[in-house]
Parts: C-alpha cells; structure tokens; sequence
C-alpha cells in the first residue's frame, strides 16, 4: 500500500487545469495546421488561420484559448493499492478546481439547472473514477464547453440497425449539430454498454490524443470510413462551409444487452483540451 | 481576405450594403447579452418598462466573457451559440436592435426579423477567445451585474474579424456555404 497525500491530488488537478484552459495540445495544433493546407473554402481557410493564431496567442498570454473554460470534467484512474491520506480526496479536487479557475481567471460558468443561480467557482466538477491495479493515481482534466456538449447525442438502436445503422446515427448527429459545436469537431463515440456508460464511453474517447486510431483494427476502420463521410457533409470550420467539418473520430466499445445497441455521441469543438498526469 | 471596415451603432444604409459571405472588421460600440440577459430583456419589453440601453442601431455580441487579467481590458470573449438567443431577438430586432453577432445557424423566425428589420448577423470565431479579446479595447458592465459573465457590457472593439451570415436580403451562409461542399 502506498500513502498518498491528498494535497498533491489538488496540486495536480490545479497545475493540469491551469494548462488545459490556455494550452491547447500539439496534437490538435498539428490537425488544424493540415487542414489549413488541404481546406478549399475560403472562409474555412480564414477560420483554421483565426484558430492557429489564436491558439499560440493564448498559451503565450497565459490566458484562455476559449471563454468557455468549459465544466471540469475529470477522469481519475486510482491505483487499488493507494491510501488516501491528509483529508477527504474528493474536497481536495474541488479545491483544485476552484484555485485554477480563480487564479487562471477562467469563466465561472457552473450554475444549479433549474434556478440557475451561479456556483460561483466553477465547482462541482464532474469526477469519472475508476480503480485500476498498482499504486499509482493517472489524473486527466478535460474541461468542456457546452457549445458541443449541447450537440451529444444518445440513440438507443436496435440490434436490427446493426452497424449501417451506427454510422448512419453517428453522421447524422453531426449533420444536425452544423456549426453549432464550434467545428472542426472531435467526435467521441461510445457503442455498447448501458446508456450511462455509452456516453461515459464516447466522453473517454476525447481524452486520447486526438486523431491517433483506435488500437481496435475493426474501430480503427470505423473512425477513418466516418471521417471521410463526416467531411463530405460540406459543415465545414464554423458552419460555413468547407471540407475540415471534423479533425478526428473516436469510438470506444464494450459489450451490450442482447436486446440493445446504444450508441452515445459526445461533439468535442476544436478547443479539443486535455492534459494529464500520474502521481 | 479582403474586409469591410464598418462602425457600430450601424447606419443604415451601410447595413444595406452587406451580403452573406462578406468579411467585415467591426469596430465602434457593441454590447454583450447572452441567455440571462435575453430573458430579462424580454421581461421588461413584456412589462413595458425601460430597457438599460436603446437598442435603435445597436449590435449585442452573444458572449459571455472571462474576467480580465489584471490590465487587460477583458478576458478570453469569444461567441457563444446563437441559437438559444432565438427565442429573444425577434422581439429585440424589432425594437430596432440592428446587428447581432454570434456562432452558429439562426431559426426561421431570427432570418425573418432581419428582413423584416433591415438587419443582420455577424459570426465571430468561435473558440478564438484570446483573439477576439485582443480586439477589445474597453469593456465596462451596464446591466445585471448580478449575472456575472452573463451581464451586460458596453465594449469598445476595434478591427473584429467578423462574416456576415445572414443579411437582410435572405442570404444565409450556413445554407449556401455547406451546400457549395457537400458531396
């Protein structure tokens, strides 16, 4: 068994959402700068040069690449031999969260749904925990803006629709999101499981580097085929047109109900941020 | 790409030269709004009481700011999306709110209010935040500070990078652009 103070847990949820908010990854800089060569719209050209710009503008400034510092989302894979020490863990990760949004003047944008009064600091933030072997805790912030997370979608298919039928819902959500999520989006996608852990799944997938294939050969497959159709939608960069509509697909799997096919769609705009550590 | 360079509060006449897909650089007096403030807008036009600014030629600018850093004017303020403002602007284009900027397609009854009006909507960037924010010059809360990002502000902008999308002649690009690369 390994102790582990739970101040280090808040340091780090701190220090990665400091960063996430301000620097967007190169895996996602390098996407943008491709499409920049091979987009044929005007205005698809001049939104990818906005977004390049900008994107080096906010790492340089420090300052937010988005207004929208999105909820805190937070996926916490916590090795089955670690103790937590010095506090309640889970009071320690709002702290982080709090402090880096306070010190980071990120937006507070988390408010109770239905009377819609303001949190004020950004909190609760959205904590996915899963208990893995070793003893050591993988922390991956990934701050999300509800530009795209309005545009997720959920279909609970039918073992009839088979896989024409995932891909079809899969490019039909994102006909219908347009411009709306801010794209060039990421898709993340999630088939199987229960609804719950459908879009679980989907949200998962945002965390891997983004454009890099599932290790799944038959995923791997899926993401480049609805790539290709997703770009011939002609949504383009914004929604005005174009051919870099996404920069990536991801899937995720698990095994489902005889009787089901859920399929979860969660639209990633291309503030596509995340930024992990292990401790 | 070549810009319009335009002023806001807009002239009239200058509104009437846009079309759908024109690059413009906005610069002049804008306002923030965005959900909250929409829905308290509305609720004092459906009061009958005052509204905390004339809108005749103004322009709101969907966005909800970060705070400012200590001697900047404003935080990352990029657009947010347009379509949940749907509800509200109708009502504001015909109290002679003029231009709106945001992200993203508008309904039916928004692309109507803009002919009916003689008005427009711009998109702004979305997700260039740090971009937009440099193009403010000035910002100062003048309405429902109690919304917090969600008030309205009075900015000064200069040279924002912004594409007309609908026009007051029915043009809309979120119908003609994709159209144009669907395959």
């Amino acid at each position: 068994m390994r102790e582990l103070d739970v101040a280090r847990v808040e340091e780090t949820v701190y220090t990665l959402f400091r960063r996430a908010c301000c620097e967007i990854g190169e895996d996602v800089l390098s996407l943008l700068e491709r499409n920049l060569e091979t987009e044929e719209s005007p205005f698809g050209r001049e939104v990818l040069r906005q977004l390049i710009e900008n994107d080096r503008l906010a790492a340089e400034k420090q300052m937010p690449l988005c207004q929208d510092t999105g909820m805190a989302v937070i996926f916490m894979d916590i090795g089955q031999d670690v103790h937590f020490t010095g506090g309640d863990v889970n009071r320690a990760i709002e702290e982080g969260v709090r402090r880096a949004y306070r010190d980071g003047c990120f937006r507070a944008s988390v408010l109770t749904p239905l009377t819609r009064i303001n949190t004020k600091d950004n909190t609760p933030a959205v904590v996915h925990v899963r208990i893995v072997p070793g003893d050591r805790v993988t922390i991956t912030a990934a701050p999300k803006g509800f530009g795209s997370e309005n545009m997720s979608r959920l279909f609970m298919l039918t073992p009839s629709q088979g896989v024409e039928g995932v891909k079809d819902a899969i490019v039909e959500a994102v006909r219908l999101a347009g411009g709306n999520p801010c794209p060039p989006v990421v898709v993340g996608v999630g088939i199987g499981g229960t609804a719950e852990r459908a879009m679980q799944m989907a949200k998962h997938s945002l965390t891997r580097t983004c454009g890099e294939p599932s290790p799944d050969p038959m995923l791997a497959g899926m993401e480049r085929e609805l790539l290709a159709r997703i770009n011939d939608l002609g949504i383009g960069p914004q929604g005005l047109g174009g051919r870099t509509t996404a920069l990536a697909v991801h899937i995720e799997q698990m095994p489902t109900h005889i009787a089901g096919l859920p399929v979860a769609v969660n639209m990633q705009c291309h503030a596509a941020r995340h930024k992990a550590a292990t401790i | 790409m070549s810009s319009k360079a335009i002023h806001a509060p807009l002239r009239e006449e200058e509104i009437r030269t846009l079309r759908a897909g024109d690059s413009v650089l906005l610069s002049g007096t804008i306002y923030t709004g965005r959900d909250a403030a929409h829905k308290r807008l509305c609720a004092l036009v459906a009061a009958g009481e005052p509204l905390p600014f004339d809108l005749r030629n103004q322009v709101i600018y969907y966005a909800g700011p970060c705070p400012a850093k200590p001697g900047d004017a404003i935080g990352a303020c990029g657009p947010t999306t347009s379509y949940r403002m749907d509800a509200y602007a109708p009502t504001l284009c015909d109290l002679g709110l003029i231009g709106m900027i945001g992200k993203g397609q508008r309904s039916e009854a928004v692309a109507s209010a803009i002919r009916r009006n003689g008005g427009v909507y711009f998109a702004a960037t979305g997700g260039a935040g740090a971009l937009i924010a440099s193009c403010v010059k000035a910002a100062e809360v003048i309405a429902f500070d109690d919304l917090g990002t969600e008030a309205i502000r009075r900015l000064t902008v200069e040279d924002l990078p912004l594409i007309v999308a609908i026009d007051a002649q029915g043009g809309n690009l979120y119908e003609s652009g994709p159209a144009q690369y669907r395959r």
